[in-house]
């Protein structure tokens, strides 16, 4: 199972080298792979369907409790064929769709990538893992999303995808986390055994949040949907493979998957069902004003997701089957609806709604399709999606209290604009008169408009004879939701009762707003209107003032000029440190400890300090050079006097070679100037001044301190025993710190070098502006 | 600078001062000094010649680039870093010749590690000091 | 003397930051360099002085006998004053080279307003 998972990765890394042959007529090919991983999967049904499940452990970071484990259920079962199956059939699709594009490689990869990411979410039992691939799915949607990388809205939409699908998945994983170290394990079956302590323990409402925040952004929740309608500028393909049975679906799956381990309270119920049900509203009634047939797919795959997180919440048997029976029925119904309207894109060059009339005459078997979509879609009797609506409704009538009535109304209004969505979408593109001006467009081949046949073909299948996927598909994934086997035969005929009323009241008024109303541009600016209250303007605004404000700030703090930054680490530092200082006690000297004073040394300091004098003052460059050497050998004294003839030296040896370099090249610049006015420079004596007495004042402390010699003594009893020398400093440079030395000639090697390519380099013509 | 007496004095300055830096070098060990100084001290012989009989001159004498010698010191250093690593002991360890050498004394690993800082030290000084002379030239 | 030197450091380490604030690159470079050596001086004074014995065993011995100065701060001291030369050396030709690039010695002329990277 490792290796149907990897195969995606490996096959998207082996297009690099080889992509460019399977750019023209073997194209194709490319579907070999989401063909062999459906046939694979396929061949798990009859042991799922028995409630058995398929479980792999491999190590990976064990320590870390990150481990490749795999598990195989009838949830996952139902994932892993709607994505390789539906993966399938765009494989083959987008072979003549972008026959002779460019980057058609790149395409392939980055979509057998993105399969191989879905496959690892809906696979992975440990957490961690699944969070992988979780992002995984959001940077290779990123890249699918943005396809078109020359059209800047399409860079803007994959952008705001990314940003969104991936800002939840940080929040996700701290959930994961979260839920991992609460419940010792990060096996998501090891975390259905301990649910009890999880939906007990204190922490359990903020796991919540971070999951559903995950769940929301990838599923495209309200206020978070804002993402969906962008990514249609993807290439249409791509929007149906991410829009009908993957990535969108993730969120449905995560929700689905972790229902056994934090499910079935009340805090896992109503945001689920107000969310879902907000969002369900919210964009079925959108969906009717598009004009853009890709638009009105958009939203009602919003809907969509609505609906199902709002099954998930209510979390009964029977909303769990409907959920499951509804992922099957909208993936079916939704990808053929895409998938057709890419034909339609693609051989007319419009996907306005408005413009569209007649196809039938001239895309034949894409007529069939489109309707049986939208009667599937529609929930027609003995189409798949009846069965879907119906339990749907049962679910729906079927809860405590006054909550039946209010959801139904709900589903029921929603229901009837998804229907009118459907309808637009499917059907009216093929009736009435067809224009003159598309009169010579012919069918495409036959892998552009077989699979979407096939997949409304398959809707009406399993709407007819239900028996064919209940038992060893829907019932299995309903019952890893719940965690305990369902066996509920899904029936096209209930009898006459309260669902098949609602049913055909939706189906009426569906089919009367249809006939009643016409999509028209005039509707799509009246509800663009409100696009002022719409999350993605709030969020886009904010993002502005964000913006503003970072730049007001930097414009603030960073003005360029390099002694302010100076003045400002300064003051910070003299604060700091003086609050230490003073917050650590009192300050004193011990006298007694002092070396006494001797004149040599007295007069030294003196030299000292007067030749620091005259390098701060002196407006004469020759001074300042004098002064500063002066300085230098003042030095050395010091430490001739104190027991350091190595450092006495170096630092003599040093100075010289200083004077050297200053008489080189200072007295090629010009002389010094006095920029600063008198304010300035009194208040930047005032701040060295502190600075300097706040680090005598630090001087005195540290001489008070004992000095803990260990180290020292180790080096001066063992400078000669261990290492054969007798010059201490000597030792410890060439031998006890002698990685440090080495260290050290590398960085002097490299200012040598920074010297020479300085000065070696020579001004480009426009450098010298 | 034109000054016969300093341009006199620094032909024999060189192989005295450079004589004197070696000898600061070697007895690095036992008393003060090492190859920091006395690699210092020998850039200051070549910059004292350099700045009696030229740049040009000094490069002359010199016959290669000072920059060849950082390389040269590294590879030293490192050499005789893993050259324990040979006869299998540790990174660093110190080797040593038994008996002592005359005039030098004792001989081990980490004398030629300070002949690379040594080599190092001049090496850099001199690429800088002369790259700054020449291009103010 | 450890007082007079504290005073000292004090001092060095003032000027030091005064220099550093100016708009001139020369004194900056200056400030720089004083700054070193306050720092060198700090490092000394923390390990403690010690007069008249060098962290050096005599000849006739294979042990310390006598007192003798920490010489951990002179090896961290000696690297310090070195690298702080290849330091002042490459500072001073990158100054060497802005001048000549903008003919100028006052710092507020590098500050070119970056209006379009907002």
């Amino acid at each position: 199972m490792l290796f149907a998972v990897l195969a995606g990765f490996i096959v998207s890394i082996l297009y690099i080298p080889f992509g460019r042959f399977l750019k023209g007529k073997l194209a194709g090919l490319a579907a070999l792979l989401p063909i062999s991983l459906f046939a694979y999967f396929v061949s798990f049904i009859p042991a799922v369907s028995d409630g058995q499940r398929v479980t792999f452990h491999q190590p990976w970071v064990p320590s870390l409790g990150i481990n490749f484990d795999f598990h195989l259920d009838g949830l996952s079962l139902l994932f892993s064929l709607l994505i390789t199956g539906i993966g399938s059939l765009v494989f083959l699709y987008a072979a003549p769709y972008l026959r002779g594009h460019r980057y058609l490689d790149r395409f392939y990869a980055y979509l057998s990538l993105f399969m191989a990411a879905m496959l690892g979410v809906v696979l992975a039992d440990n957490v961690l893992l699944l969070f992988i691939f979780w992002e995984l799915t959001s940077i290779s949607s990123f890249f699918l999303i943005g396809f078109n990388n020359d059209n800047a809205a399409s860079r803007k939409s994959s952008l705001i995808a990314l940003g969104v699908t991936g800002g939840g998945g940080f929040l996700l994983m701290a959930g994961l986390v979260l839920m991992g170290h609460l419940s010792g394990s990060y096996s998501i079956q090891a975390m259905v055994e301990t649910n009890e302590y999880l939906k007990n323990h204190v922490l359990y409402g903020l796991i919540l949040l971070l999951v559903f925040a995950g769940a929301f952004t990838k599923s495209a929740q309200f206020p978070f949907h804002f993402w969906l309608p962008g990514a249609m500028k993807a290439p249409t393909p791509i929007s149906a493979y991410l829009h009908s049975a993957t990535m969108v679906k993730a969120g449905v799956y995560l929700l689905a998957r972790l229902y056994p381990v934090l499910g079935g309270t009340d805090y896992w119920t109503y945001p689920l069902i107000i969310i879902g049900g907000i969002t369900m509203l919210y964009s079925a009634f959108h969906s009717i004003f598009r004009t853009d047939l890709k638009g009105i797919l958009a939203y009602s795959t919003i809907s969509a997701l609505g609906i199902l997180v709002f099954l998930i919440g209510i979390g009964t048997p029977q909303s769990l089957l409907a959920a499951s029976v509804f992922i099957l029925v909208h993936a079916l119904y939704k990808a053929s609806l895409f998938l057709i309207t890419g034909v339609i894109d693609h051989e007319t060059g419009t996907r306005d709604i408005t413009q569209l009339a007649g196809l039938r005459k001239v895309l034949f078997p894409l007529a069939i399709a489109g309707l049986l979509a939208a009667l599937s879609s529609a929930g027609l009797p003995f189409t798949f999606g009846f069965i879907g609506k119906d339990l749907v409704y049962e679910a729906t009538l079927h809860t405590d209290g006054v909550m039946p009535i209010i959801l139904t109304a709900l589903a029921v209004v929603t229901n009837i604009f998804l229907l009118y969505a459907g309808l637009l979408a499917g059907l009216k593109p093929f009736t009435g008169q067809l224009p003159d001006r598309y009169q010579r467009i012919h069918l495409p081949s036959l892998l552009m408009w077989a699979p979407p046949l096939l997949l409304a073909l398959l809707g009406i299948a399993f709407g007819a004879f239900p028996a064919i996927a209940d038992a060893s598909l829907l019932n299995p994934a309903a019952s890893a939701m719940i965690n305990k086997p369902i066996d509920t035969p899904l029936k096209i005929w209930h009898g006459f009762n309260l669902v098949l009323l609602l049913s055909g009241l939706t189906l009426a008024l569906g089919a009367f707003l249809y006939l009643m109303r016409k999509p028209s541009a005039s509707g799509l600016d009246w509800i663009e209107r409100f696009n002022n209250l719409s999350p993605k303007h709030v969020i886009s605004q904010l993002t502005h003032y964000v913006r503003h404000f970072a730049i007001r700030y930097t414009r603030t703090l960073h003005n360029g000029l390099l002694r302010v930054y100076l003045l400002r680490i300064v003051v910070f530092a003299t604060l700091l440190l003086a609050f230490r200082l003073f917050a650590g006690g009192n300050i004193y000297l011990l006298p007694g400890y002092l070396t006494p004073l001797s004149v040599y040394e007295i007069a030294v300091v003196c030299i000292l300090i007067a030749a620091i004098y005259l390098t701060v003052t002196s407006s004469s460059r020759l001074t300042v050079v004098v002064a500063t050497s002066v300085i230098g050998y003042g030095m050395c004294l010091l430490f001739v006097f104190y027991s350091a003839p190595d450092l006495a030296m170096t630092q003599f040896t040093i100075d010289t070679l200083t004077v050297v370099l200053f008489v080189l090249v200072l007295f090629r610049l010009p002389p010094f100037l006095n920029f600063a006015n008198r304010g300035a420079r009194i208040r930047d004596w005032v701040v060295a001044a502190t600075f300097g007495a706040i680090i005598t004042l630090i001087g005195i402390q540290v001489l008070n301190q004992s000095f803990d010699d260990a180290v020292s003594k180790f080096y001066g009893d063992n400078a000669y025993i261990l290492a054969k020398g007798k010059n201490v400093v000597n030792v410890i440079l060439v031998d006890f710190r002698g990685m440090d030395t080495l260290f050290e000639i590398v960085v002097l090697s490299i200012a040598a070098i920074g010297v020479f390519s300085l000065l070696k380099l020579k001004l480009k013509a426009s450098e010298k502006e | 600078m034109k000054s016969t007496i300093l341009n006199t004095a620094s032909s024999y300055l060189l192989p005295i001062l450079l004589l004197f830096s070696i000898f600061i070098l070697l007895r690095g060990h036992y008393h003060p000094g090492g190859g920091f100084v006395g690699g210092l001290i020998a850039s200051i012989a070549f910059v004292l010649h350099s700045f009696t009989h030229g740049t040009d001159d000094t490069l002359k004498l010199l016959r290669i680039h000072p920059g060849v010698l950082i390389p040269v010191g590294l590879g030293l250093a490192v050499l005789s870093m893993f050259a324990p690593v040979l006869i299998g002991d540790p990174v660093m360890t110190g080797l040593w010749f038994d008996e002592p050498f005359p005039v030098i004394g004792l001989i081990g690993s980490a004398l030629f590690f300070d002949i690379g800082v040594y080599i190092v030290v001049v090496g850099v000084v001199l690429t800088i000091l002369f790259t700054i002379s020449q291009y103010s030239e | 003397m450890e007082l007079l030197l504290v005073i000292l450091l004090g001092v060095l380490y003032a000027a030091g930051i005064f220099m550093l604030l100016r708009r001139s690159m020369v004194k900056l470079l200056i400030g720089l360099i004083l700054l070193g050596n306050g720092a060198n001086l700090m490092i000394f004074l923390a390990g403690g002085i010690t007069r008249g014995k060098p962290p050096v065993i005599d000849d006739a011995a294979k042990l310390f006998t006598d007192i003798y100065a920490d010489p951990i701060p002179q090896a961290l001291i000696l690297t310090a004053i070195v690298i702080s030369f290849g330091l002042q050396a490459f500072a001073i030709v990158l100054l060497k080279r802005v001048y000549v690039l903008i003919n100028s010695d006052d710092l507020d002329d590098l500050n070119t307003p970056e209006e379009e990277d907002i």
